[in-house]
């Protein structure tokens, strides 16, 4: 019982990194840059649902939607003062603009929210099922994490192959010059890669803040660090990818955690990414290129 | 996105030894046996049958997407053969990789050209000189005598292969600044400092003019002569082939279609229906 | 050949003077007691800093790869260099040698783990190499954060996750887990980091301009033609990427040895960044932009004190700024254009 009981919390782990994953794929997918900066968004988008609901007393809905909302346009301005300018620039320059744009949101958070932990109300409360007699339990906020990880992915795999906007990305991910001659706006495009990335970045805030609900300005570093992981792990530029990564990479460290030493459990996880990198170097789901001689 | 048909009709092969008179004493350089490989159920290349004798100008031949650069990717293990053998000088050479075959005596050029591009002409010249320069890291690091006077030779070595092209006077200059038909000499001129005893050329005449075209000609052949090496050449310019190829394969659908002397070549039906007919309607 | 050979013996030897130049000068004006006590604290972190620097471009300028972990090299040097200088404590009195052989040690140890991490990682390319020197230096820090090490009579004791090394009575650990190691006697001076910088410029200037330099760079510029002239992608690979860790090492002991106590956290993710932002702003392969950029990068949040809590977001918007002006060609030409005018009103075209 207590297997299932972590394989469960792993599951609702992985589902915020594969959230937090899907935004940096799909960015990576469009634009080929690491943009270091996602894990912050996440930050901004659990600080606005906090204030929005300790503060001005809002239901946890519209804090939601504020948050969502403020990363939308926070993941639009940012691209389009940071990244676009760069686009031709060697992909080494945006990296570090990005980096940069990650010391500007944790300082300009720690200016504006202090350095001060603040906790973080649970947005679905903090009862729980309990099954099995009461053996097994399982929170609300872990069941609302999986459910909302599902519908995104399939909202998102329904969006990229069916809708013309997800064709445009999909084109533009293959080959930029190409879908700009046949007519895709390409910045449109990437715009809206980031509006979606950013709005689920916000997401992916608040349902980690409610699991774990210690904010601070660094929050999203990790979890950035570890979804960009988890991107990887199932092939960068795949949405299904994505989704099997951050749920392999949470059961994983769950697991570690419960099984081997909570302080190693982070080298745990690294240390699977390096095996299956060796054995598959673009990742589970990653498309082989070979390159033409 | 390369989907290739079958031949349209299958042809029997000469299979003569072309090996020209003066070579057929010794064994030849290179020996193909049914080589042939595949990209995911596609046959790219399929029994593909070739000798080349020790200072023989051959030439490969064929439409576009035909197989000829796989066949070169082939020979230096870019690519690792699904079937059949090849023997460098009467060697089987099935487990080496690129660097071993070039080791054992192949060197290349590529049809996009690939040079070091922010190094200098001589640099790269001595990178195909790369291991006949004796020293270690350690020497190089701290100087020792052995570094100044592997250097030196190396620099000498360089400026002579280089002075083949009259490239000498470029030596300084950075290699992805080059224009285009100096550029392909030389990675002509670096293939040739590894040494080799199998010359690959991939192209080399491709966006020259009719003249340098002339001129490279002569320094294949020059190049044939001064080393005693055997060429094999894949172009489109079939003056430069027809002028310079003392036997000429011909590949079609990853298919040898042809084999013979550039007169037999020439006269060769099935070659003019595949290849040469077209280039007759342009 | 002649002309170039000077043009690169030129500009190493300019590099060499201005590093010479600049430690004359420092020195001259901590004699007249001209400096600062927070610029003379830092003298030795930006020696560790400029070493950090020209180690990680010999990685991603020369050899042409990423690494998100150099960090994590520093901290293997870090952490044997000192177990090493509080091993030799008693053994080398004269502190200066115990420094050397402290620095030797960790440059030797981190080479090691380079070696280690190098022949799976250095099959890899591009953005997954860089993930994956991630995930080590992320590993490395786990490990030093879980280690415990002592010394006493029996020898050496260690042991992972929790403190199991049962050390005679009168010894304390040299390593502490989460704790990292105290009570360190801080023997790194300016010179020694003086010393070092001009030991790595050594070595990279020469590596480069030998053959294995030269093989190095081929294989960054063209990976299959390197292999079809026969040069051993893998080896030179491997050379470039030791090396860079020895001299991560080495800076990561000289580092440790200016404080009396350090934790693994100090050689995160964030420091291999900050290196890495090094290396960029000064120029890929270019040692001297290395230097500049990063002696100026890590003084520059001690002269933004003035603006006390906004320095680390002043840091970061000019990060941004230098990047966006330096690689966007509209903004290099607007900013450009005030001075086209100036060369033009003096007469005369720029194009000339």
């Amino acid at each position: 019982m207590t297997f299932l009981s972590f394989l469960i919390s792993g599951i609702s782990l992985g589902s915020i990194y594969a959230i937090i994953a899907l935004g940096y794929t799909m960015v990576y997918g469009i634009a080929k840059m690491l943009n270091f900066a996602h894990g912050d968004v996440i930050m901004v988008g659990a600080y606005i649902c906090f204030y929005a609901m300790s503060s001005f007393g809002l239901p946890p809905v519209v804090g939601i939607l504020l948050a969502v909302v403020a990363c939308t346009v926070l993941g639009m301005v940012i691209e389009r003062l940071a990244y676009k300018p760069l686009r031709m620039a060697p992909s080494l320059a945006v990296l570090i603009t990005a980096i940069g744009v990650s010391y500007f949101l944790q300082n300009s958070a720690q200016l504006l929210w202090s350095t001060n932990p603040k906790v973080f109300p649970s947005v679905v409360g903090n009862d729980g099922l309990k099954l099995f007699g009461g053996e097994l339990s399982i929170s609300y906020v872990t069941i609302t994490t999986i459910l909302t990880c599902l519908v995104i992915m399939v909202v998102l795999v329904s969006f990229t192959n069916h809708t013309r906007m997800g064709k445009a990305m999909r084109a533009c991910s293959e080959d930029k010059g190409a879908a700009e001659l046949m007519g895709i706006n390409v910045d449109t495009t990437i715009s809206v890669t980031f509006a979606i990335g950013s709005a689920l970045a916000a997401v992916a805030g608040v349902l980690l803040c409610s699991a774990y609900p210690m904010l601070v300005p660094t929050t999203g570093s990790m979890p950035g660090i570890k979804a960009f992981t988890a991107a990887v792990f199932g092939g960068i530029g795949s949405i299904p990818g994505a989704l099997l990564g951050g749920l392999l990479l949470g059961i994983i460290e769950i697991f570690a955690k419960a099984y081997i030493s909570t302080q190693m459990s982070d080298a745990v996880v690294f240390a699977v990414l390096i095996v299956v990198l060796l054995v598959k170097p673009t990742g589970l789901l990653g498309k082989t290129i070979r390159e033409k001689v | 996105m390369n989907k290739r048909l079958p031949p349209v009709k299958l042809v029997p092969v000469p299979s003569t030894n072309l090996i020209p008179e003066r070579d057929a004493g010794s064994p030849p350089i290179l020996e193909c046996r049914h080589l042939g490989i595949d990209f995911g159920g596609l046959t790219a290349v399929s029994d593909f049958d070739m000798a080349i004798g020790r200072t023989e100008i051959a030439g490969l031949i064929g439409p576009n997407g035909a197989g000829k650069t796989t066949v070169f990717n082939l020979l230096t293990k870019v690519y690792q053969p699904t079937r059949g053998s090849i023997l460098l000088n009467g060697q089987e050479t099935s487990r080496m990789t690129t660097v071993q075959v070039n080791r054992a005596g192949i060197a290349r050029t590529f049809q996009n050209i690939r040079l070091f591009d922010n190094l200098t002409v001589e640099d790269n010249v001595k990178l195909g000189l790369h291991n006949h320069i004796n020293y270690g890291m350690w020497s190089g690091i701290f100087r020792l005598p052995k570094y100044w006077k592997e250097e030196k030779a190396a620099h000498e070595r360089s400026l002579d292969l280089l002075s083949i092209f009259e490239m000498a006077d470029l030596a300084n200059v950075k290699a992805g600044s080059l224009p285009y038909g100096a550029q392909r000499r030389l990675e002509i001129v670096r293939a040739l400092a590894t040494g080799p005893s199998l010359l690959l050329l991939d192209e080399p005449a491709a966006g020259m003019n009719p003249s340098e075209t002339a001129e490279l000609m002569d320094n294949i052949v020059k190049i044939r002569d001064t080393f005693q090496i055997a060429i094999l050449l894949i172009e489109h310019d079939m003056n430069l082939v027809m002028g310079i190829c003392e036997t000429i394969c011909v590949l079609n659908f990853g298919q040898i279609i042809a084999k013979g002397t550039p007169e037999q070549i020439t006269n060769n039906p099935v070659v003019i229906e595949a290849y040469l007919g077209k280039k007759g309607e342009e | 050949m002649k002309r170039l050979l000077s043009k690169n013996t030129r500009r190493q030897t300019q590099t060499y003077a201005a590093v010479a130049a600049a430690f004359l000068i420092i020195q001259l004006l901590g004699g007249m007691g001209a400096l600062s006590s927070s610029l003379k604290g830092m003298l030795v972190p930006i020696c560790a800093y400029v070493v950090m620097a020209i180690s990680l471009n010999l990685t991603v300028g020369i050899l042409g790869e990423l690494s998100l972990g150099h960090a994590g090299f520093m901290s293997v040097g870090a952490f044997t260099g000192v177990t090493c200088a509080v091993i030799l404590q008693d053994l080398v009195p004269f502190a200066p040698l115990r420094l050397a052989l402290s620095m030797a040690v960790g440059a030797l140890f981190a080479a090691a783990v380079g070696f280690l991490i190098g022949i799976p990682v250095l099959r890899l390319g591009g953005d997954y190499l860089a993930i994956v020197t991630l995930a080590f230096g992320e590993i490395i820090k786990s490990f030093f954060n879980n280690l415990f090490l002592g010394v006493d009579s029996r020898g050496l004791h260690m042991s992972l996750i929790s403190d199991n090394t049962h050390l005679e009575e009168g010894h304390s650990l040299i390593i502490g887990g989460p704790m990292g190691i105290g009570g360190i006697q801080k023997i790194s001076t300016f010179t020694a980091g003086f010393i070092l910088i001009l030991l790595a410029l050594f070595v990279v200037f020469n590596l480069v301009g030998s053959r294995s330099g030269r093989a190095i760079m081929a294989v960054r510029d063209n990976r299959i033609a390197a292999e079809s002239v026969g040069i051993n992608i893998t080896r030179y690979k491997l050379m470039a990427f030791v090396t860079s860790a020895a001299m991560a090492g080495a800076a990561g002991t000289l580092f440790a040895m200016n404080y009396s106590t350090f934790t693994a956290n100090k050689f995160d993710f964030n420091t291999s960044i900050l290196v890495l932002v090094f290396v960029v702003l000064g120029g890929l392969g270019n040692m001297f932009g290395s230097i500049v950029a990063a002696a100026a990068l890590t003084i520059l949040p001690e002269a933004l004190r003035q603006f006390s809590d906004y320095r680390m977001l002043v840091y970061a918007i000019v990060l941004i700024l230098v990047m966006l002006v330096t690689n966007n060609d509209t903004i290099k030409n607007f900013l450009a254009r005030p001075f086209a005018r100036l060369a033009r009103e003096k007469g005369g075209s720029v194009h000339e």
